[in-house]
């Protein structure tokens, strides 16, 4: 048991660093532009499918994964310009409106352009197979590397949002955007680029799931509700809540979705035990997220309620 | 502005009632020259694949056939969007509107649950691909309804009786907690008699089974057996690789099939399923139909595929039979239920439930000579199998 327990903390973590990617840009968008994007998760889906397609191109999940960042980058900008600049001083409805029809575009679009069959990236060869844990257990080497990854990008966002001047300017932005924009910044600018990071980041994070779950149209809302909880949790704009909140409700997840059904199993038969464990597991996530929001109604680390 | 509300309200309450009426005086069939069929599909969303598997295995049939049953034809195709609100209608429009003679389809059982009363009831005939509810195939059975696929349970229920064969004391069940889920576990409990090392049931779409696989891995059984279709089974399999699970038999129903090998490719291969049909499967009639498919849409056949070419084998057998005469309802069912045409899947005949008589088999994914993905039957474990609920059914007058 207590073997189980590690390698499902390590699955949590793992989970933990993926959310963590997509909701960092999440919490920029909406906490220094003001723009609740629906359409996040799709870029989260288009970063999988860009690797999908670069990879088979040159042969190499590397290749793939370099060349996926300027086309990441390009999508961010594209996208900040063409739609979500329109989106600054309209309504959070209106918001709400424009990126769920993006959603439903971007969804047929990659349908046209890939075909509806899910795709599939090969492994890199040196991460593949699996490293002995402890007695039969084994990881796959493949999501350490994520783990790895994932803290990696953390520590890079840590030195930059805290040591740098652009960082100053974001973090000046959550806070407050109308006294950023006041002292001279050009707050267009200063838009376009956190846009694009969260781009980038949610790519990334599509990125380096591809090469273990199939590569599909709809796997950018399957993350985006969690996401949603992450960012609540965190508190709007901060990238330090999104980590933690990130870690907090990928492990609550998944332990709960392993060892509640083991735990009801003692006072239920298996079969009913493992359906109500099924459900208790989402429900802990939301629980959770309603303790910290009564215990602090603006989220771990959030500025404004 | 009240009062437009009203009688816009008003107006469309008239109009439900009267199609609602519409619906029981519609003759059987128009009385012409041309064959009309009309499909009914998932062409569109994550299933779509299986969907597309089966339209091509039906239009496959109907061009190299040309005119099905001597008679000009003509197909409708429509996507159902995998909701049952809008297949119910889809099917009320080919029956009243489009006056098809055959509605051919679903993919999912839901859907097929939806349409079965709507086409069933103006005495125009519907073939199902591959849905085989239960009820369908017991107490609710229907001289109007043919199966050409299989009843739900029964894939379940070969790889239970290869558990049990292999004497498997320990097997780790894992389905998605939804109907189907449930009833593919029972199937499968049905003829295995061992015991189980864990019973999950995993999220409905969920992609990631990390936490599932280390179970298995803590637990060590005998072997897994999972339904899982479509993106479900890639990931699951690509992931059961990835965990270094493989020395741990992996048995499964709908999840390694064409359908999902193409995106799984190696890590699927030697894995195990329970099918009515392989596309290896050696006799005349199965060389034919997937080498003709293969150079038709470059992609392997699944059962999908085969099950749908068969309807279009056994409209055209029919209505040849009858000489084109579709008015005479009771003699086109009787010839229908001949199946007098070359399956290939071999030996096929119909029960007294409309339902397929049929072997089955274990099959294994395999990576084939042309470099392509499938699979490739393994042994027979059913011969001749009749699904369990045919004893319930009593097949009155329509």
């Amino acid at each position: 048991m207590a073997n189980l327990f590690v390698l499902q903390l390590l699955n949590g973590v793992q989970l933990g660093v993926l959310l963590f990617l997509i909701a960092a840009g999440l919490t920029l968008v909406f906490g220094i532009m003001d723009v609740v994007n629906l359409a996040h998760g799709v870029l989260y889906m288009v970063g999988a499918y860009f690797v999908a397609t670069f990879a088979a191109l040159t042969g190499s999940f590397w290749w793939g994964l370099l060349l996926m960042l300027p086309a990441a980058v390009a999508v961010g900008l594209i996208l900040e310009v063409v739609v979500i600049r329109r989106l600054y001083a309209r309504s959070h409805l209106d918001q709400v409106l424009a990126t769920f029809g993006l959603v439903m575009i971007a969804n047929e679009t990659v349908k046209i352009v890939w075909g509806v069959s899910p795709l599939s990236v090969p492994m890199p060869e040196i991460l593949s197979g699996s490293v002995p844990l402890m007695g039969p257990l084994q990881y796959p080497v493949y999501r350490i590397a994520i783990i790895i990854a994932g803290l990696a990008v953390a520590g890079g966002l840590y030195l930059v949002i805290n040591h740098t001047r652009i960082g100053m300017l974001l973090r000046a932005g959550a806070t407050n955007r109308m006294m950023v924009s006041a002292l001279g910044i050009d707050i267009g600018k200063l838009f376009a680029m956190v846009f694009t990071l969260g781009a980038v980041l949610a790519c990334f994070a599509g990125a380096l799931v591809a090469p273990i779950l199939s590569v599909d149209t709809g796997m950018g809302e399957s993350v985006l509700i969690l996401t949603f909880v992450v960012v609540v949790i965190g508190g709007i704009g901060s990238i330090k809540g999104a980590f933690l909140g990130a870690l907090l409700v990928a492990i609550v997840d998944t332990l709960g979705g392993v060892f509640g059904p083991i735990l009801l199993r003692e006072v239920l038969d298996p079969s009913a035990a493992g359906q109500a464990g099924r459900m208790l597991a989402p429900m802990l996530v939301y629980i959770l997220m309603a303790a910290i929001l009564f215990a602090r109604p603006a989220g771990l680390f959030g500025g404004r309620a | 502005m009240q009062t437009k509300t009203t009688i816009l309200a008003t107006t469309a309450l008239t109009l439900g009632l009267a199609t609602g009426a519409a619906a029981q005086e519609v003759p059987p069939a128009a009385e012409d020259d041309v064959l009309k069929i009309g499909l009914i599909y998932t062409l569109s969303g994550p299933a779509a694949a299986l969907g597309e598997q089966a339209r091509n295995g039906f239009m496959l049939a109907a061009e190299r056939m040309g005119e099905i049953g001597g008679m000009e034809t003509e197909i409708v195709v429509i996507d159902d969007e995998q909701r049952p609100d809008k297949a119910a209608d889809d099917a009320r429009e080919l029956v009243q509107r489009e006056e098809v003679d055959f509605v051919v389809g679903p993919i999912f059982s839901n859907i097929l649950v939806a349409i079965h009363q709507p086409v069933t009831e103006t005495g125009t005939i519907l073939i199902s691909t591959n849905a085989g509810t239960s009820n369908f195939a017991g107490p609710d059975c229907h001289p109007n309804f043919f199966v050409t696929s299989y009843q739900n349970d029964q894939n379940h229920e070969v790889m239970g009786a290869y558990a049990e064969q292999q004497g498997y004391q320990n097997v780790f069940l894992m389905a998605p907690n939804y109907q189907a889920g449930k009833d593919s576990l029972a199937g499968f409990k049905h003829s295995y008699t061992g015991g189980v090392a864990g019973e999950v049931f995993t999220e409905l779409g969920q992609l990631d089974f990390s936490s599932e696989l280390a179970q298995i891995a803590a637990f060590q059984p005998d072997a897994l057996f999972t339904f899982m279709p479509g993106g479900m089974g890639v990931n699951l399999v690509k992931q059961y690789d990835q965990a270094g699970l493989s020395s741990i038999p992996f048995l499964s129903a709908f999840t390694v099939d064409e359908t999902t090998l193409p995106a799984t490719q190696d890590a699927a291969v030697g894995l195990l399923g329970g099918a009515n049909w392989a596309p290896d499967l050696d006799n005349e009639a199965n060389a034919e139909f997937v080498s003709a498919y293969i150079e038709e849409y470059g992609h392997v056949p699944g059962t999908y595929a085969m099950q749908a070419y068969d309807a279009a084998q056994l409209i055209n057998s029919a209505v040849s039979k009858v000489g084109g005469d579709l008015t005479d309802r009771d003699a086109l069912r009787a010839a229908l239920k001949e199946a007098d045409f070359d399956s290939p899947r071999g030996d096929f005949s119909f029960g007294v439930n409309n339902y397929p008589v049929q072997d089955f088999y274990l099959v294994e994914a395999v990576k084939r000579e042309d470099g392509m993905y499938g699979t490739s039957a393994q042994e027979k474990i059913f011969d001749d199998y009749v699904d369990t609920y045919a004893e319930q059914c009593q097949m009155g007058a329509s």
